[in-house]
């Protein structure tokens, strides 16, 4: 009878407007496959926000759509390695090494680097500013009387920090005043100044932090410090499904004399000095001279 | 203190003016939610009665799969979507991965078993006879799942709103198989998050604020029905 | 005669492995009102769901107005011309007017066409003011009255009720059965009652059919189950109370004289002497007497016996008697006070031979009175 179909229909009706809705979603969420580019680089890098003004414009001239997945060095270099990412933006030279002397990635290209500072309370309690050197401040550190807070998350930061602690012949793991929190840099610092605790940062997420914090920069300019970005296309022929034209694409951009000006300037009109120093075609030896 | 008051004042700013970026974050948490709970809605209904009113060997087995899946960690399911949808994973395929669409479906599979446990109960206290009861007023089988779901209609609207409340605060999951992309697949939690990690406290504040008020208004439109027809 | 209006042959229902419901065959006639009763957890409510199509049988079938109801398609056919109505109301939770309505929504008919139909039923069972009041809050028996209301709201051609009244204190019972009674003789429509009351059934019903484990071990009229029950059973749980063996010696001409442990019993039937019988005696058709009364009475047997116990039963008494065997009287509270009855006094039972009623005859003479036959099982 009429009222039986009414409502058989209108339970169907439900379900097909229902599944209509999830595959509107489905089919018009991602563009065009090959227009997608998967960016795969760490969240200092983010943070900065440098790539929210790089992205867009890469993304106008050459029509990739570009997913930035901001995660530590290490899980980035390990999504290259499963040939999860197409290109890589990161800061972690030993393990780009490795990564490349596996075969993992090809065309690695130098693109800007900024510094490390040591950063801690004002009062500084284990004298680290009176240091000269960047060893010798994490051989003051080492003392014991003040925390030292480590990402310990297999970031660029952290392998930095790691191969300081190596040169300083300290091995810090498991000392009560060495603590690893696991966690961004941005957050970290926030625990170091809740902790009136030291930590490695770089100077780009430190200042754009700077004014909520209430710790100073106690140690910067050695060689050590410095922190520098490679970008790296992963190799499309361990991994044929990797985005190789838009990979070759972007490394292109990062090293070109536009981008690389615009890095220049980047950070100047709101910190009064750039967050990043463009360092295309030079060679690793020679920076920071 | 005064960081809260910073937070509302921001929440404040940004909803007035419509800022933009916000509203695409506002109405993509809507959207991608709003289809996981709908979909779970959907299958959590109706296994829910099926498993409440049919007898079956193993369904004591089955019922009790489907209450741990209530508890089911929300980061354990992001990490198993996201091996699965991984360009080599089974699912690569689909290239739905760092999508909204990978979203929607973590999101339903957090909801649906939270969904169709509650409809589950729900169905099961209805009296016993009340089924045969539907059918001698001669009703067929599709008449009598339609009035049974609509004397459970309390219960079963709770489970709707208890789908939607996990999915609207989830995040760990949506980090994961969502990449958080600017514009693209953030939603409200995962910028939370991301402006938290800046030290940009006031702006997290605010994005908090605005999810709560979300939220809130959701639930109240779906209590409003819950609740409308009871006469006096 | 009146039509067959449903039939069942071969009927059998199983749970969980067990045999629940053996039923050869039963014809429910257009019209009529069928009780079934017995104990509890025998198979009532079994055989009601299963002659409703509510519960799919092991095996058998099932003919309504003479057509097979064979395949899904049938039994919902079959399902809208019946209705049924449980012990607990199991209204939905709206008004009283959209749980009168349900039925008829069900069947398509439209908002205009269904408000005569429903306001009739309402005015009918006398719940017109409850009309838009939620049926979470009515009382036992104004929920049940929606629940019949709703019933009839479909015109059904059979109605089953189970345990429709159990529920419910004696005042509100009777006035719905009443009612009930009634609107049954208006509509002429067929019912099939469940219930363990036996007032019940007497009052309602045409025919009674005693039930046991799945089983109906007897159906007929009422006075047939009542008077004449046709083994122990059905005579102890349609409250005869007094059951006895013992052997006939005379036989004349339809009248027969019964040897129960020393006393004569007289009787009427035909069994040849020598003979063993099982008898029978409905408490309500032994008088009580003091001696010298008893000699003025028609009835056929005077018993002497010693009073062993006095109950109240509330409208009547029920007095035990030791005469050599057992037997039992309900006397009303006046009659007890007439006679001044107390336990221990000399008491004289009579009753006629009519209300002597033989269940079964054994081909072996009983030598004592403490050889009992099988109970029946």
């Amino acid at each position: 009878m009429k009222k039986r179909c009414n409502l058989s229909l209108m339970i169907a009706v439900i379900m097909a407007v229902g599944l209509i809705v999830t595959a509107a979603t489905i089919v018009f969420a991602a563009p065009a496959k090959q227009k997608n580019l998967i960016l795969a680089t760490t969240t200092s890098t983010q943070d900065s926000g440098l790539l929210d003004v790089l992205i867009p414009i890469f993304e106008k001239q050459t029509g990739y759509f570009v997913k930035t997945i901001a995660v530590g060095s290490g899980q980035a270099m390990a999504m290259g390695q499963k040939g999860e990412a197409d290109v890589l933006l990161v800061h972690s030279p030993e393990a780009e090494a490795k990564f490349m002397a596996e075969g993992n990635g090809k065309n690695r290209q130098l693109v800007m680097h900024n510094d490390f500072v040591i950063v801690g309370p004002a009062d500084d309690p284990v004298t680290v500013k009176a240091t000269k050197s960047v060893k010798e401040g994490f051989k003051k550190i080492s003392i014991g009387s003040a925390l030292f807070l480590s990402r310990g998350d297999n970031s660029g930061t952290h392998a930095k920090e790691k191969a300081i602690w190596k040169a300083a012949e300290i091995n810090p793991e498991g000392q009560n005043w060495y603590q690893q929190t696991g966690l961004g840099m941005g957050q970290t610092l926030n625990v170091a100044a809740e902790k009136k605790a030291y930590t490695l940062a770089d100077r780009g997420t430190y200042l754009a932090l700077k004014k909520n914090l209430g710790l100073v920069i106690l140690s910067e300019g050695d060689p050590l410090l410095l922190n520098v970005y490679h970008v790296i296309e992963v190799n499309a022929v361990k991994w044929p499904k990797v985005n190789a034209p838009g990979a070759k694409a972007f490394v292109d951009f990062m090293v070109s004399e536009k981008t690389q000006k615009i890095i220049g300037t980047f950070g100047v009109d709101k910190f009064g000095s750039p967050l990043f120093f463009p360092d295309a075609g030079k060679k690793v030896e020679d920076l920071g001279k | 203190m005064d960081l809260i008051v910073q937070g509302i004042k921001q929440a404040f700013f940004l909803i007035t003016t419509l800022d933009a970026e916000v509203l695409g974050i506002t109405l993509l948490s809507l959207k991608i939610s709003g289809t996981a709970t709908l979909i779970s809605l959907l299958i959590g209904v109706s296994t829910g009665t099926v498993v409440a009113l049919t007898r079956f060997p193993g369904r004591k087995f089955v019922v009790s799969l489907i209450n741990t899946g209530m508890g089911l960690p929300p980061v354990v399911v992001g990490l198993f979507v996201t091996i699965f949808l991984w360009r080599n994973g089974p699912l690569g395929f689909l290239e739905i991965l760092y999508t909204p669409t990978a979203i929607i479906v973590a999101q339903t599979v957090i909801a649906t078993p939270i969904v169709t446990g509650i409809s589950l109960a729900a169905m099961q206290q209805l009296p016993q006879n009340l089924r045969l009861q539907i059918l001698a007023l001669g009703a067929n089988r599709l008449q009598m799942i339609w009035m049974l779901i609509r004397e459970a209609r309390l219960p079963l609207l709770a489970a709707v709103m208890a789908g939607f409340g996990g999915v609207i605060s989830e995040v760990g999951a949506s980090i994961m198989v969502g990449g958080n992309i600017k514009g693209y697949s953030r939603v409200l939690t995962t910028a939370t998050v991301m402006e938290t990690s800046r030290g940009n406290f006031d702006i997290a504040i605010a994005l908090s604020i605005i999810l709560l008020l979300l939220a809130y208004l959701i639930t109240l439109i779906l209590t409003q029905i819950q609740q409308r027809e009871r006469p006096r | 005669m009146r039509p067959v209006i449903l039939r069942t042959e071969g009927l059998a229902v199983k749970r969980g492995g067990y045999e629940v419901l053996n039923l050869p065959a039963l014809s429910v006639a257009n019209g009529e009102f069928l009780s079934l009763i017995g104990p509890n957890g025998t198979g009532k409510s079994t055989l009601l769901l299963a002659m409703a199509c509510l519960v799919k049988p092991f095996r058998g079938q099932m003919f309504f107005h003479d057509r097979k109801i064979r395949d899904n398609q049938s039994i919902i056919d079959y399902r809208r011309h019946i209705a049924m109505v449980f012990q607990e109301p199991l209204l939905f939770d709206t008004t009283v007017y959209d749980n009168v309505a349900s039925g008829l929504k069900i069947r398509g008919v439209g908002k205009k066409e269904r408000q005569p139909i429903v306001e009739a039923c309402l005015e009918r069972f006398g719940i017109r003011h409850l009309a838009g009041r939620s049926a979470c809050k009515l009382s036992g028996g104004e929920a049940q009255r929606t629940s019949l209301a709703r019933a009839f709201a479909t015109r059904p051609d059979i109605i089953f009720l189970d345990e429709p009244f159990s529920a419910l204190d004696p005042p509100t019972r009777e006035g719905l059965m009443a009612d009930l009674d009634s609107i049954l003789k208006e509509t002429k429509t067929t019912a099939l009652m469940a219930t363990h009351d036996q007032a019940e059934a007497l009052r309602l019903s045409d025919r009674i059919a005693v039930m046991n484990e799945g089983r109906i071990i007897q159906i007929g009229c009422a006075s047939e189950v009542m008077n004449h029950p046709t083994n122990e059973f059905v005579a102890s749980f349609v409250g005869v109370e007094t059951i006895l063996n013992g052997t006939v010696t005379e036989y004349h001409r339809g009248t027969i004289l019964i040897n129960v442990a020393g006393q004569v019993i007289e009787a009427v039937g035909d069994v040849l002497p020598d003979v063993g019988v099982t008898c029978c005696i409905r408490p309500e058709h032994i008088s009580l007497a003091r001696e010298t009364a008893a000699r003025v009475t028609s009835a056929r047997n005077t018993i002497p016996g010693t009073i062993t116990s006095i109950q109240n039963m509330g409208p009547l008494y029920k007095v035990q008697l030791n005469c050599g065997f057992e037997l039992v009287a309900y006397i009303t509270s006046s009659s007890l006070e007439e006679l001044a009855l107390k336990v221990g006094d000399c008491i004289v039972a009579t009753f006629k031979a009519a209300a002597v009623h033989i269940i079964r005859t054994h081909p072996q003479a009983f030598s004592s009175e403490s050889e009992k036959p099988q109970e029946f099982t």
